[in-house]
């Protein structure tokens, strides 16, 4: 077994492998305390990040962090990586790696043209010898851009899912958070229900209703019911109008095989999709959800390091060009992610990660009520992303997810951000706002006062 | 001269809606922004779930009302020593400290035999929820479960205890199955919700896919007597079939919807 070592001071710390080389360096998070594979101490963690720092980068491509036999994630990294695409840096260290992505020439187009020729595991290294600033500098350089009945990840643009969940799936109650979400500019990454019950029957009649909403009020969008990839091709099968296949995915074989899928499972869910035809500007059909801690509380990590399966679960996304990537940061809880600190730095390795590799992504913003986190923490954390380019994020009434018991970011923060950083919706949908009348005539992004009349009819008719 | 500021918040025209759901909608806005009223409102009831899990389960009136009811009590401890330590460390919420295994070893039914099933209340993540409805739940419970029918263990109250804790407790006391009753992780608008936890024939690292659950249990959600109609129920089937989980699915009728939603989805509806 190889082992790595860095002396400081005259002190050796020594690293029994690659992959605790890895966690060691990882900035403090309670979930790598959790796995027993955290840095003993502030010292040592730094040590580990200096000897990060002169690892040469394709040292990952000859040692797996997960051995290639037991591990289809792993098998997937190594057979399709581009060396082509690598050789410009093939020659670099982490340390020198990072260096070069923060220069000039670093630039959109050598880093959409390098993005096939690096590894998760180089990604995740690199971000964890850069600051909050690095992450989000380098981040806002990356541009991925995908599309289906709108553009998603223009320059310029940030969009928002928006998420009318209801506890039972009333469809009156769902109807009650769109209408909501819509006159507040929300939904153009996709309308996206979680469902209360998963059978293929109760789903139907969540993706046929919001077909009818998109249809009837001609809504350039997409719809999503965040079922399991195999409910969704079951609903296919049966004829369902589906627009977005979901599944939530991990970064090792094991954890997939929690979420009881495999790649294989997920290129029929793509294959079903795309049968439909349903995309008018773009193909991409295909929304995951991610977030650190999946592999391990699924105890399916190996010993890696929480930060790196995450970032290996976005291998597993762009394999199926997917349209939308969210990593849910706060949503598993403080045992992986302890405290607002924690989450932001988080959310923001995600973020760049995803962009880094390739991935459209997104971040649901948000905590549980037994994080050391609050609204404070997550306006930060909207800011730093939209700050960094972020392609969506959540839009919910309120913040408050009655259905999952969560927060996450509300159609009132989206306007703020859009305010504050002039970010407008995807085009399509900018010109669908402007068209109804719920965005104000003029330039800016101000919302109209009076109820466009297509909604107030549908209203009128509640009394 | 300047005119007097009026009408600081544009309302939202369609709180009409409302009635559909608990979500916030319709909350009206400031400029874009979240206005001051439910800006605090939503405040408050982060505090308040944030107070629910901080909150340290009060032993004593829970230990006193269950003796008044004629029931044996026994109270023990997870490894987890305090909060923080529960919160970060789930494993040692699932395990007893050595004190109360040993303490629990002097509880088990005489003659060698087993009881039918522990009963253990657990703090969990809401110590709040278990004040507010454990008790109230077990007294429409018990009557369901009589001595005839049913070896029933001494009332276990565990602290800073995760489901699993449940688990040992029920190794510990030789009973066939567990049930626990835990403080379930506050929402908004539920800090006070419990859950029910049924295992059969439960081992130190028994996984959740052999459990079932019943969520939800409180005043506002699940009602005690639906709660404790499906958890006779499922007691019975796991008895009867020798095991819980996946296995055994919760036939029992569908619950009333909690909230009232009439009319179908007005948006596509024509009239």
């Amino acid at each position: 077994m190889t082992r790595y070592s860095h002396t400081v001071d005259g002190h050796t710390y020594h690293f029994a492998d690659l992959k605790s080389l890895m966690a060691m360096a990882t900035p403090a998070r309670s979930g790598d305390y959790l796995a027993g594979i955290a840095a003993a101490s502030d010292e040592e963690r730094v040590a580990a990040q200096m000897a990060l720092a002169e690892l040469p980068l394709r040292r990952f491509l000859v040692e797996a962090l997960i051995p290639y036999e037991i591990d289809e994630v792993t098998r997937l990294i190594i057979d399709e990586h581009d060396a082509a695409a690598f050789a410009p840096v093939s020659h670099l260290t982490v340390g020198d790696f990072r260096n070069w992505l923060l220069s000039e020439e670093a630039d959109e187009a050598a880093l959409a043209a390098l993005a096939p020729g690096l590894t998760p595991e180089m990604a995740a290294a690199v971000s964890k010898i850069m600051r909050v600033q690095d992450l989000i500098l380098v981040a806002k350089k990356c541009r991925v851009v995908t599309a289906f009945r709108n553009t998603i990840g223009l320059p310029g643009r940030l969009s928002t899912r928006l998420q009318p969940n209801h506890p039972t799936d009333a469809p009156s109650g769902v109807a009650a958070s769109i209408v909501d979400g819509l006159m507040y500019g929300s939904g153009d990454a996709v309308i996206g229900i979680n469902p209360a019950t998963d059978s293929v029957s109760a789903v139907t009649t969540l993706i046929r209703m919001l077909d009818a909403i998109i249809t009837k009020y001609e809504i350039p969008t997409q719809s999503c019911v965040l079922t399991h990839v195999t409910t969704s091709i079951e609903a296919i099968n049966r004829g369902a109008p589906v627009d977005l296949v979901f599944q939530s995915i991990a970064g090792t074989e094991a954890a997939n095989a929690g979420f009881g899928i495999n790649l294989a499972v997920l290129a029929e869910g793509r294959e079903a999709a795309l049968s439909l035809k349903r995309g008018t500007v773009g193909d991409n059909v295909m929304y995951f959800e991610t977030g650190q801690g999946s592999a391990l509380s699924a105890n399916a990590h190996h010993g890696v390091d929480q930060q790196t399966c995450e970032a290996r679960a976005y291998a597993v996304a762009r394999k199926f060009k997917p349209f939308l990537v969210n990593t849910v940061v706060g949503f598993i809880g403080p045992e992986y992610l302890y405290d607002g600190k924690q989450i932001i730095r988080a959310g923001l390795e995600d973020h760049f990660c995803g962009k880094l590799l390739g991935v459209p992504m997104g971040c649901d913003v948000c905590y549980t009520n037994h994080a050391e986190a609050d609204q404070n923490d997550m306006d930060m954390l909207l800011t730093l992303l939209s700050v960094a380019g972020i392609n969506f994020v959540m839009g919910i009434p309120g913040s408050d997810d009655v259905m999952l018991n969560y927060q996450t970011t509300s159609f009132h923060d989206a306007m703020y951000i859009r305010q504050v950083l002039g970010l407008r919706p995807a085009p399509e949908f900018e010109a669908w706002l402007r068209k109804v009348g719920i965005f104000a005539p003029g330039e800016a992004m101000r919302l109209a006062k009076d109820l466009p009349g297509p909604f107030r009819r549908a209203l009128a008719n509640l009394s | 001269m300047t005119d007097r500021i009026t009408d600081t918040v544009i309302p939202d025209a369609w709180g009409t809606l409302r009635r559909f759901t608990q979500a916030r909608i319709a909350l009206g806005r400031a400029g874009s922004s979240l206005p001051t009223q439910p800006h605090l409102d939503f405040q408050f009831a982060h505090a308040r779930a944030r107070d629910a899990v901080h909150h340290t389960l009060a032993i004593e009136p829970l230990r006193a009302g269950l003796v008044e009811r004629g029931l044996g009590v026994v109270t023990v401890h997870s490894a987890a020593a305090d909060r923080p330590t529960y919160l970060k460390r789930p494993d040692l919420g699932r395990r007893l400290d050595a004190a109360s295994r040993e303490r629990l070893e002097t509880y088990r039914a005489p003659g060698g035999k087993d009881f039918d099933v522990a009963f253990v209340i657990a703090d969990g993540l809401s110590a709040f929820a278990i004040e507010q409805n454990a008790l109230a739940f077990l007294d429409v419970m018990l009557p369901r479960v009589p001595a005839e029918s049913w070896r029933i263990a001494p009332l276990v109250i565990a602290e800073q205890g995760r489901v699993a804790i449940g688990d040992e407790i029920a190794v510990a006391l030789r009973a066939r199955m567990v049930v626990v009753l835990v403080g379930e992780r506050p929402g908004l608008s539920s800090p006070d919700s419990m859950g029910l936890y049924l295992t059969w024939q439960p081992a130190v690292g028994t996984t959740d896919a052999r459990r079932n659950c019943i969520s939800n249990v409180r005043r506002e959600g699940m009602s005690f007597e639906l709660a404790a109609h499906k958890l006779l129920y499922l007691m019975t089937e796991a008895r009867g079939r020798h095991l819980s989980g996946v296995l055994l699915k919760d036939e029992v009728e569908a619950p009333p919807e909690r909230l009232a939603a009439p009319g179908g989805n007005f948006l596509t509806e024509d009239t």
